[in-house]
């Protein structure tokens, strides 16, 4: 007799039979028909009518059918709150039963039935059940306490269960504390600012010691809350992991992530030059290697987190490229992370194995991961540049197979290494020509666009090409249509003669036949360039490309930490905040790597990592404007000051220009008419504008210069008031009071000269001791002599950076020598550093990301500034004007993280990222420099600027 | 924590379902098998997001495996749970099939009781668990009261995976090196990866709780060893023998913090089978077969293959169960095959020649060769010309792994290590064996 046969009933009348059966007599019968009914309940069938009978059988001495009512119980109580009270006294009573098996399976159950009523006769048998002396029912009783918090907070809270469970984690049996800790670490979850958990070193010590002794899952449990823990210093940070290591060896894999979840976080807080660090880093390597030898679900899971390690840390896993090549049998999923992470890892050093693999793969059945693959090969053509040239013709091998996805994949990738190695590999553009009538996907023909508007000189027959396309213009995608446009109009203006028909199909096509705003709104623009200027049209369009940067698809840094954060678990899965994929405000905590401190200095650096506050809004990747701008105008990522902003560039011969301004008139006159001048700047765009396109146009060209606005535009720099650098005591009756400014792009020492003695002063002179950045004065010292007794004046004087160079302590130290007919007098002053942000100190989007991630985590430097009330754009504003530009701007939970770059005169970068938390006046400033010695000197002048 | 656990057959019906949390309702049976058993592509992922709800799936079978969560759950605890959750059934009712989990619902119900508690695993050792959950209903209104204490304190206790009170007549050890050689090669021989994972398997049946100490030829051990003053002859020969060893993982038995500090592997053993740990190496492998492919195409309707394969081990040693495995086109009309020793067929359906050798010595070679009949295609793509795989298993480990010692220690009770009879054994068998041509 089988049970299997429960499953089959699917009889009419199922139900009343039922009945009977459960109110039989025999046992044996009544077992059955309780049998019977979870197995409808299982199916789905709705069986809630049988409740009373069946609560009937609850009192027995058969455990297998108790166990089989409680199950039934669990389902139904909710739709049946009345009734479930009558099991309500077998509960109580089995939870006095002298088996501890028994009253721990009353516990647990009745924790399970959410009825309010219930609940309130669960108190008391829970409270005994925590002090229960056999510890499989404390244990039970201890997850018990997180149900009942589920159901209701506040009687847990009034109840005091609350401190029983934290007393728990003092318990003997390890399994107990492991209970203790998952079932306070959720409820935690849900008061995140309570200091439930109240981890401290000697809590802690506890929970290391349960480490060792408790099952697998209280392993990873207390792993878990031990990655939630800041310790006080590097001490205590490496104390810990020293006694998690030894979790690698575990069998398994989940215990094996949450260490290196803990190790990943509180490395951050070692000194680098540690030995143990080194040590540290190089025990990672091979459990994560061992990971991927595991069933394939979790080499997923491990996968995905390994991705996240190697763009955190790069240095781990650089010598495992092998253990990522893909195997043939592996699931699809598996190839295609590790193909991720191969590119990841690719370097100089191993990319003929690479390339090897590549090419071996894109022959493979599973079109994505063909794809992905042929893409491979294009990244590693930009990240190493020493391959540059064996990717090409790999890719050129596999355009030759002809089949189509390849094909068009390798298009795709091609354009990117064109604008990589500009003039390098344009040989191949005869090649591609050959295959642009089977491209069907929008990104490919785009791709194949842009390469034939690019190259448009060197391909006789571009007209042609373009035109083909331009036949089925509404039909294609929108990505088409802008390539197309701008192929086009870039093809004019090397070409104007033969072209000026095609130019004006595709305006009109895309100003007047489309009901896209975004392709007419460009339509307007590049006929508006032509129309007034066509030089400034060639400036604008045919400007030189910035190079492309390595890494395109890194994990912004901010989200990067908060996924190391959360290593193992869903987000890093799912590489996304758990804000983003969980409901309410369970679990979404924004967890941040704790920041390295000495062993003195520590209570500073708690808060950050400490508690956390709940969040909202999902992160987003950064918004730039940058790239929206870039878009418009096609030029991809090339920031428009540069061309906006300069004068006209090299005059063009005078045969192009008639040719030109005469193929404009004649093309574009009729249509605006009373085109104005021609070769006017861009000046004031909206002055020139024919008052019919004005209104669209106008707006949208404005807001574009704004946007790449701020070159030698004259804004509110900050000046810090002057102060008393010589006093007239020192200075045998001179006193000089000064400060720096910096003036239109020049660093000017301002200074008042105060005659305090009572002889005249004449000859001064003035000069600089070697300085950090080679300040030297521009030019003399205009003091305008005599300067009599008690006179004052002030004077200014240009700086250059031209001048020796030392460095000083502090950096921004300068040592000053003034002469006068009295005497040499010396003093030092310390000028702000924003003196040397340069105005192009603007960088491009994607370099910022990569820069950021290029340079070494020790480099960066975190600062708090207290005290300031001005909201996220102000503060932008603010910095703006002492050359510190807002590259980016997001919004998480509430904080506005700024993306700022500044440049000094030395050509120096300094990365920062500013976090505003609405409401609070601290800001956060986390920098990055490779000079990382700058760091305190731009601290004090974002401080300075700030405030002011 | 999880939600909640499905099991369903292969049509998506579903066996067993069992609610952990409030927030996932009875729809959520119903999306998996929408989107994931019944969804038209194959499965690209392991973990689906739906609704906001993360299904976590394994496969036996074609029984799915599925738990849901609404939170940010530990996805690698979760898959090693389901695992486990198989491990389990099997250790109770051996195959996972649809016939088995329909015929012991109750007690898979029983045991997700106890395993999974409000979505926290607990202790899921099937030793301990076969101790008070059976199929014959409950012993444990029949325990005594003694025996239902000892019951929880193994199950919550610091060795969970061992009872008290075990006695044998005869107390034997049997240890199994097991060893997986992986291979990827390039048609010119060069190798491209190749690994050995390794597990050690035992089966104990000691008596009272020894404590056991297992040694081998680790490399770090030996070259400490050393380091202390062994004598130069000793270090010599040695030297020679020890593996470097890349990584290594333990059973929940060992006592990993030892192993950390002093890397020595002492545990008290469950009773009966279990695996005491697995490895990884990837320096100085045996290959114990090196595979020589040619393929040659012979104009447009015809292949011409010839596979040479060389033994590469102590020619007094056998090797045993010998496939070798070579990938014909789709389009294969017809094929014949000429082999010296063991026997080859074309397997249509499964688009391979199939080559076994029963037995085969060391520092042997054979050879076969096929003419593949193609029909004319006029499909533009290539033939992808997968990698030859090949299976085999051979007495030694190909990692160099050797058994230096394995001691049992139980104070306690009068016997001591030399009454334990030991027994030790290598099997290397091939895991992904392949060559590409």
């Amino acid at each position: 007799m089988t049970d299997s046969k429960y499953f089959t009933t699917t009889k009419k009348g199922e139900i009343f039979e039922l009945k009977a059966e459960l109110n039989s007599d025999k046992k044996e019968k009544k077992k059955e028909a309780v049998k019977k009914v979870i197995a409808s309940m299982t199916v789905g069938k709705d069986v809630s009518a049988l409740f009373p009978d069946v609560v009937n059988c609850m009192q027995t001495d058969n455990l297998e059918l108790k166990k089989l009512v409680y199950l039934y119980l669990m389902n139904y109580a909710k739709s049946q709150p009345d009734m479930a009270i009558m099991a309500v006294n077998t509960f109580v009573k089995d939870c006095e039963d002298p088996n501890p098996l028994i009253r721990a399976l009353a516990v647990r159950t009745m924790g399970c039935i959410r009825v309010d009523k219930i609940t309130e006769y669960l108190c008391e048998p829970l409270r005994k059940c925590l002090k229960d002396e056999d510890p499989y029912v404390r244990k039970t009783a201890a997850v018990c306490v997180a149900k009942l918090h589920d159901i209701n907070a506040q009687l847990v809270e009034d109840q005091g269960f609350l401190d029983t469970l934290k007393d728990l984690i003092s318990d003997s049996n390890p399994m107990v504390v492991a209970n203790a800790v998952a079932a306070l670490s959720e409820i935690a979850e849900s008061h995140p600012n309570s200091n439930l958990l109240d981890l401290n070193p000697q809590s802690i010590n506890k929970l290391l010691t349960a480490l060792n002794e408790c099952t697998e899952w209280g392993q990873i449990f207390i792993l878990d809350c031990l990655a939630n823990y800041t310790p006080r210093d590097d001490r205590e940070s490496q104390s810990i992991c020293e006694r998690v290591t030894p979790r690698l060896s575990h069998a398994n894999s989940a215990v094996v992530l949450s260490a290196v979840k803990v190790l990943m976080k509180f490395m951050e807080m070692l000194p680098k030059d540690l030995d143990y660090y080194g040590t540290l880093l190089k025990k990672l390597a091979p459990p994560l290697v061992t990971l991927l030898s595991a069933e394939p679900e979790l080499q997923y899971v491990a996968l995905r987190n390994i991705n996240l390690i190697v763009q955190k840390r790069p240095e781990i896993l650089k010598h495992e490229m092998k253990v990522f090549f893909v195997k043939y049998n592996d699931p699809i999923y598996v190839k295609l992370e590790k193909l991720d992470i191969m590119i990841r890892l690719a370097s100089q050093a191993n990319i003929a194995q690479v390339l090897a693999e590549l090419k071996e793969y894109a022959t493979e059945v599973d079109v994505d991961f063909v794809r992905k693959a042929v893409r491979a090969i294009g990244r590693c053509a930009i990240k190493v540049e020493q391959s540059a040239e064996r990717c090409v013709s790999t890719l050129l091998d596999l355009i030759q197979t002809k089949v189509n996805y390849v094909v068009q994949e390798a298009i795709v990738v091609i354009k990117d290494i064109f604008r990589k190695y500009p003039n390098k590999y344009e040989s191949v553009i005869a090649t591609l020509c050959e295959n642009l009538d089977s491209l069907d996907e929008p990104e490919a023909r785009a791709a194949m666009i842009w390469i034939v508007g690019e190259y448009a000189e060197r391909i006789d027959n571009a007209d042609e090409l373009l035109e083909s396309f331009l036949e089925g213009f509404h039909d294609e995608s929108t990505q088409v249509q802008l390539q197309l446009l701008t192929a086009i109009v870039k093809l004019f203006l090397k070409k104007p003669t033969e072209t000026q028909e095609l130019v004006q199909q595709v305006l009109s096509l895309a100003t007047q036949d489309s009901d896209n705003p975004d392709l007419r709104d460009r339509g307007y623009i590049y006929w508006r360039l032509l129309s007034t200027d066509p030089v400034a049209a060639k400036e604008v369009v045919l400007a030189e490309k910035p190079l492309i940067s390595e890494e395109t698809d890194l994990i912004e840094p901010t989200l990067l930490e908060e996924l190391i954060c959360h290593i193992g678990t869903l987000a890093s899965v799912y590489h996304k905040p758990p804000s983003a994929f969980v409901e309410g405000s369970r679990g979404v905590q924004h967890k941040r790597i704790p920041i390295r401190s000495g062993s003195g200095e520590s209570s500073e650096s708690q808060d950050t990592g400490g508690a956390p506050g709940a969040t909202e809004a999902p992160a987003a990747v950064i918004p730039s404007q940058g790239d929206l701008l870039g878009d418009l105008l096609n030029l991809d990522l090339t920031p428009p000051t540069s061309t906006a902003g300069a004068p006209p560039g090299p005059p063009m011969p005078m045969g192009g220009m008639d040719l030109l301004g005469g193929g404009l008139d004649s093309l574009l006159g009729g249509d605006i008419g009373g085109s104005p001048s021609m070769g006017s700047g861009f000046g004031a765009p909206a002055a020139v504008m024919p008052s019919s396109l004005n209104a669209p146009v106008g707006g949208g060209l404005g807001d574009l210069f704004d946007l790449g606005g701020g070159v030698g535009m004259p804004m509110g720099t900050f000046v810090p008031p002057k102060t008393l650098w010589l006093p007239a005591m020192k200075g045998k009756g001179l006193e000089i009071m000064g400060t720096f400014a910096r003036r239109a792009g020049v660093i000017q020492m301002e200074m008042t000269l105060t005659n305090k003695a009572m002889s005249v002063m004449t000859d001064f002179a003035i000069q600089f001791n070697r300085n950090s950045f080679g300040l030297a004065p521009a030019g003399p010292l205009q003091v305008p002599t005599p300067l009599s007794p008690n006179q004052t004046i002030d004077v200014s004087l240009p700086l250059n950076n031209g001048g020796p160079v030392m460095k000083m302590e502090p950096l921004n130290n300068l040592q000053v020598a003034v002469k006068n007919n009295i005497d040499v007098f010396y003093f030092s002053c310390q000028y702000p550093i924003s003196m040397l942000f340069v105005e192009d100190g603007k960088m491009d989007r994607q370099v910022f990301l990569a820069t950021w991630k290029d340079i070494p985590n020790e480099n960066e430097a975190q600062f708090q500034i207290n005290d300031c009330h001005l909201n996220s754009d102000a503060a932008s504003n603010k910095l703006q004007g002492s050359n510190v530009f807002t590259i980016a701007k997001r919004t998480v939970e509430g904080q506005d993280m700024l993306y700022q770059s500044m440049k000094l005169t030395n050509g120096i970068c300094v990365l920062t990222e500013l976090r505003v938390q609405t409401g609070s006046p601290t800001y956060t400033v986390s920098l990055k420099c490779r000079a990382a010695e700058v760091s305190q000197c731009v601290f004090q002048c974002y401080e300075a600027a700030l405030k002011n | 924590m999880i939600g909640g656990l499905f099991i369903y057959n292969h049509k998506g019906e579903v066996l067993i379902s069992r609610v952990y949390r409030d927030d996932i309702g009875r729809n959520a049976v119903d999306a998996f098998r929408v989107n994931v058993i019944h969804a038209r592509q194959q499965v690209r992922s392991p973990v689906t997001n739906i609704a906001r709800t993360s299904f976590f799936h394994v496969k036996r079978s074609n029984i799915w495996l599925a738990a849901v969560t609404k939170q940010n759950v530990n996805a690698a605890m979760v898959f090693e749970f389901l695992y486990k959750m198989c491990d389990v059934m099997t250790a109770y009712f051996s195959k996972i099939s649809e016939e088995n989990i329909k015929n012991n619902f109750v007690l898979i119900y029983e045991l997700l009781d106890e395993i999974l508690d409000f979505g926290y695993p607990q202790n899921s050792e099937s030793g301990a668990l076969k101790t008070f959950i059976t199929q014959q209903g409950i012993k444990s209104q029949h325990h005594s009261k003694d025996e239902q204490s000892q019951i929880t304190s193994q199950v919550t206790g610091q060795i969970g995976w061992r009872r008290e009170g075990i006695k044998y007549r005869r107390n034997e050890l049997f240890l199994d090196v097991l060893e997986s050689v992986n291979l990827l090669m390039s048609p010119q021989g060069q190798v491209l990866s190749a690994h050995v994972s390794g597990r050690v398997v035992m089966k104990s049946y000691l008596s009272g709780m020894p404590e056991c100490k297992f040694g081998m030829n680790d490399k770090i051990v030996i070259d400490k060893q050393q380091g202390k003053g062994a004598t130069s002859d000793d270090s010599a020969k040695s030297g020679k023998q020890s593996i470097a060893i890349d990584d290594c993982t333990f059973h929940q038995c060992v006592r990993l913090s030892k192993f950390d500090s002093e890397r020595s592997i002492s545990f008290i053993p469950p009773d009966g089978d279990y695996e005491l740990m697995r490895y990884r190496t990837t320096k100085d492998i045996i290959l114990p077969f090196r595979v020589i492919p040619l393929v040659r195409e012979v104009g447009r309707t015809k292949l011409e293959v010839k596979v040479v394969i060389k033994s590469n081990f102590k020619a007094s040693l056998l090797a045993q169960k010998i496939e070798v495995r070579i990938p014909t086109p789709l389009n294969t009309s017809g094929v014949q095959v000429i082999c010296m020793k063991g026997k080859a067929k074309y397997k249509a359906s499964d688009n391979a020649i199939v080559w076994k050798i029963k037995r085969m010595a060391g520092m042997k070679e054979s050879q076969i060769s096929a003419e593949i009949e193609l029909l004319p295609t006029n499909e533009k793509k290539k033939w992808t010309r997968p990698p030859i795989s090949m299976n085999f298993e051979v007495p030694f480990a190909p990692s160099g792994l050797k058994v230096r010692y394995l001691k049992v220690f139980e104070s306690k009770l009068n016997y001591s290590d030399h009454d334990v009879i030991k027994w030790v054994r290598y099997i290397g068998r091939s895991g992904i064996y392949e060559t590409r041509c």
